[in-house]
């Protein structure tokens, strides 16, 4: 089915997330929508599924204007979302969750025609390559399989017009290729396709058509082919970026941080962190690479005093650390944790405030019982200029900041003193490319002031780029520590997928390399 | 996919380079006063409603000539009314009955105000009202031969504490163990009345000669004098204004505040910023005891000089009314509790001159608080954009934290 978009404006008090914005896309076609937070990707993509009513434009599919009122006019004319958050019932199984919504009942006792659906269901994933257990429980299901049920829930209600909403931000790198395969064999079956996105690469790689939007306006539209990386990087910022982290060779000195025999607990009480060793030297990046839930989040909190040692000894500067965060603070620990609006800042509360958060009780912000106002107020000015921190002042409410601004709020308070150990999970999740550049190479910069650097990614990219040793977590143990060298895209993927090293043959190497590639 | 509008914030024209000035503040004060005024006029709306189906000339005559029927009930709905405001602002004994009412509030309101910052839920105001009294009066008993100077202080001080003890069992409770402080709260309002009648059937403390509940007067170096002869007003409303000053101190202007708004807000930032979750639950609940057990102090040192059972009209329940009316701001309590300070002033005069009964002052509470906890509702009646406001927050979702 082609779909077009005519014009369409919407605006909201004080601002315009869409100006005119014009999109065709053609049958069968994977058209990536490429734009920077806040550039109207998920405005738009709202507008076409009847959430929001556009104040000027039109939406035709195959020719015909349609209009939709809410999001079941969008089902029934065909269009099918998979949105970034699942919107799954994990107690519920496979085919119980597609057939939610449109369920056949057997009559006159109203019992639910689940057969039907599973044989749909079987029928729709064969055809596909959707590999899925139809009477499986979503909860048991990894994250990769859930998103698959997402997409056949879309098909089962015969959309001919698929949006992925930033699908791969939580798949491994295997599992973003058996999704590409998904969405080639769609396409090719005539589903039209619209990939949300700001990964490059991945448009470069999966995309029929690219169209870019920068402050809710259309940039242009390309294809792979008259387009590279750094093009659709400067379409997309409106200026030309720097893509890889440009960094001097390390220059390892004393160990900062030692981790011997570590293991923690999660929330439920099971080991999350089994029998750990590391060490992180002064004007070092090491990066830990792995798919989320792998004990990454608890080896931080262990690191940073968030979450009680079981067993095992984690050293900074040679001092061995309790758990408090406080003390940790002071021995010159930073810590950009994994969730900004969970953990990092406290909305709510002004710039002023979320730069003082963790040290509002010494000098200069506070004089015994009483916050120094002036103090305060002329460091965190001192800050947004520094960090160059967008904000209409330092009393405006960090929640209502971009996400790229928010993170620099919390570098701005973690990076701007004497650091031993800087410690970041998930720097960059959720920024666009300009922020990820910006902080990449504040990092960078604190490594070669001769701090310890422990990233945290599930990004390859990133992990690539940044760690001048790339560990793999898996199931809470490192699997290997790899020289970056020696670390290809591949190989990585392979371990964060549980893959043993030492059996890992060339040959495997290579055969896990996409066919595409 | 977020419903939120897809866009980076807005560089807005008036880049702010200095703090907000007074101009800006009061009209921050201003704005936030939109929704309880809106509240407050359609409580008063829907409360002439009630008194004209309620008023027997209109019931009587509705059939047979609505015109007169009406225009009896509009004559009653501005006798009461007129009533009301006479009783509360209309001659200067008014005034000081409507300041004398709001006194307690004021205190009550900013103990249960201050919890709401800290994201917790106090509902015992009541009882560590009760604790407080019970424990004022007995300082101002018990202690004899001190001069005023001394001796008034003792007794203010040990009706703090005895209401910081009750904030802070459920405050250590919710620490160490997680007790929701909704429901450890509540009980302990029972115990606290239980206990006060317990008291005040032992022979250290009930009035000698006396065989029902009622203790030994406060001996006069412990009374909290009058402002003016001849009015009641006394002073613990300067003890109740300059409590509201501290709070907005200790709330906005010192490191506790600081930690209290934190973990009020956000706890799991709170406890990756090195704050003690735990630490400040129980020091922010034992303040806010300490500040329902000095209205009691101020309610027995200033006003009754003996303790007797069920000497509150609840004043600790009317306190999460004022707080949610406040914003939980320290003056937006004050100016609350002087509201329905003079709402219950201008009762009983009502009362007497119209023979409508007292109870419509409740039914306008009521709906005040109703407006106020259902900001859709008065934004949906008159159509405006309402800001966030502390504690409505806590009011309507604390439930399950």
């Amino acid at each position: 089915m082609k779909l077009e978009l005519r014009g369409i404006t919407k605006g909201f008090p004080g601002v315009v997330a869409n100006d005119g914005v014009d999109l065709v896309v053609r049958p069968g076609e994977i058209h990536a929508l490429l734009g920077e937070n806040g550039a109207g990707k998920s405005t738009l993509m709202n507008v076409l599924y009847g959430l929001y009513q556009p104040d000027a434009g039109q939406i035709l599919l195959d020719d015909r204007p349609v209009s939709f009122r809410d999001p079941g006019d969008a089902i029934a004319a065909g269009i099918g979302m998979v949105h970034q958050h699942f919107m799954l019932i994990p107690v519920f199984t496979v085919t119980e969750n597609v057939m939610l919504g449109t369920e056949s009942v057997r009559t006159p006792i109203g019992l639910l025609h689940q057969a039907d659906a599973r044989r749909r269901i079987v029928e729709l994933s064969d055809r596909h390559g959707l590999r899925v257990d139809p009477d499986a429980r979503v909860e048991d299901l990894p994250v990769g399989v859930r998103q698959r049920v997402e997409i056949i829930k879309t098909l089962y209600r015969r959309s001919n017009i698929l949006v992925l909403d930033e699908p791969t931000a939580v798949l491994t790198p295997q599992e973003i290729e058996d999704l590409f395969a998904v969405m080639r064999s769609l396409a090719k079956a005539g589903t039209s396709i619209i990939f949300i996105t700001h990964k490059l690469n991945e448009v470069q790689e999966v995309a029929d058509r690219i169209t870019v939007l920068r402050r809710g306006r259309v940039v242009g539209t390309t294809t792979p082919a008259e387009s590279d990386e750094s093009s659709l990087a400067r379409m997309m910022v409106g200026r030309p970026v720097q893509l890889q982290v440009a960094k001097e060779q390390p220059k390892p000195a004393e160990a900062v941080l030692e981790i011997s025999g570590l293991r923690v607990l999660d929330d439920r009480g099971h080991v999350a962190v089994r029998d750990l060793d590391l060490t992180v030297r002064a004007g070092e990046i090491v990066a830990i690479a792995g798919v989320q839930g792998n004990g990454q989040t608890e080896l931080v909190e262990a690191v940073t005093g968030l979450r009680p040692l079981e067993a095992g000894e984690v050293r900074i500067a040679g001092e061995a650390i309790r758990p408090d965060p406080r003390r940790i603070f002071a021995a010159g620990v930073a810590h950009v944790p994994e969730d900004r609006m969970e953990e990092g800042l406290v909305p709510g509360f002004t710039c002023a405030e979320n730069l003082i958060l963790n040290s509002y009780y010494l000098r200069p912000f506070a004089d015994g019982l009483t916050l120094k106002r002036d103090a305060i107020v002329a460091t965190c000015r001192e800050l947004v200029g520094e960090y160059d921190i967008r904000t209409p002042s330092v009393f405006n409410d960090v929640a209502n900041l971009s996400g790229g601004n928010q993170q620099k709020v919390i570098v701005a308070r973690e990076f701007s003193r004497p650091l031993k150990l800087l410690v970041a999970a998930q720097p960059t999740r959720g920024l666009d490319v300009g922020s990820i550049e910006y902080i990449h190479r504040r990092i960078v910069e604190k490594r070669d002031e001769g701090t310890a650097v422990l990233i945290v990614s599930t990004e390859l990219e990133e992990v690539l780029s940044l760690g001048d040793r790339i560990a793999v977590m898996y199931q809470g143990v490192i699997v290997d520590v790899l020289d970056p060298s020696e670390a290809t895209p591949e190989r990585l993927g392979l371990l964060m997928g549980g893959a043993h090293p030492e059996e890992l043959t060339p040959e495997e190497v290579a055969a896990a390399v996409p066919a595409s590639a | 996919m977020t419903s939120r509008p897809d866009v980076t914030a807005a560089p807005t024209a008036e880049a702010g380079a200095r703090p907000p000035d007074l101009g800006a503040r009061v009209r921050g004060a201003l704005g936030s006063l939109v929704v309880p005024a809106l509240a407050m006029l359609t409580a008063l709306v829907i409360g002439a409603l009630v008194i004209i189906l309620s008023d027997p000339g209109f019931l009587a005559n509705v059939g047979r000539d609505p015109v007169a029927a009406l225009s009896a009930g509009i004559g009653s709905v501005a006798a009461a009314y007129g009533g009301l405001i006479g009783g509360s602002v209309g001659s200067p004994r008014a005034w000081s009955e409507t300041l004398l009412q709001a006194t307690p509030l004021i205190l009550t309101g900013l103990a249960v105000a201050l919890s709401f910052r800290a994201g917790l839920f106090n509902i015992g105001a009541e009882g560590q009202l009760y604790m407080g009294a019970a424990t004022s009066v007995y300082a101002g008993f018990a202690l004899t031969g001190l001069p005023a100077f001394v001796h008034l202080p003792v007794a203010v001080l040990a009706g703090i504490a005895g209401g910081a003890l009750w904030g802070f069992i459920p405050g250590l409770l919710k620490a160490r163990t997680g007790a929701h402080e909704v429901i450890v709260t509540i009980m302990l309002n029972y115990v606290a009345y239980r206990f006060v009648d317990w008291l005040l059937n032992q022979p250290f403390y009930q009035r000698e000669g006396r065989d029902d509940q009622i203790s030994r007067f406060v001996a006069e170096s412990a009374e909290l004098p009058r402002f003016v002869e001849g009015f009641r007003t006394h002073w613990g409303l300067a003890l109740a204004i300059a409590a509201a000053v501290f709070v907005s101190w200790l709330l906005f202007r010192s490191t506790k505040g600081f930690e209290f708004r934190a973990v009020g807000l956000n706890p799991a930032a709170a406890r990756y910023a090195g704050m003690s979750i735990g630490g400040t639950l129980i020091l922010a609940l034992a303040i806010s005891g300490g500040l329902a057990g000095l209205a009691g102090a101020s309610e027995m040192l200033g006003s009754n000089h003996t303790l007797t059972p069920g000497f509150s009209p609840g004043w600790g329940f009317d306190a999460i009314a004022l707080a949610l009316l406040g914003g939980s701001r320290p003056l937006g309590v004050v100016f609350a509790a002087l509201l329905f300070g003079g709402l219950r002033a201008g009762a009983t005069p009502m009362q007497a001159a119209t023979g409508i009964p007292i109870d419509l002052v409740v039914v306008i509470q009521a709906l005040v608080i109703m407006f106020i906890a259902a900001p859709a509702l008065v934004r949906g009646i008159f159509r405006i954009r309402a800001e966030r406001r502390i504690g409505s927050e806590v009011f309507t979702k604390g439930w399950g934290a």
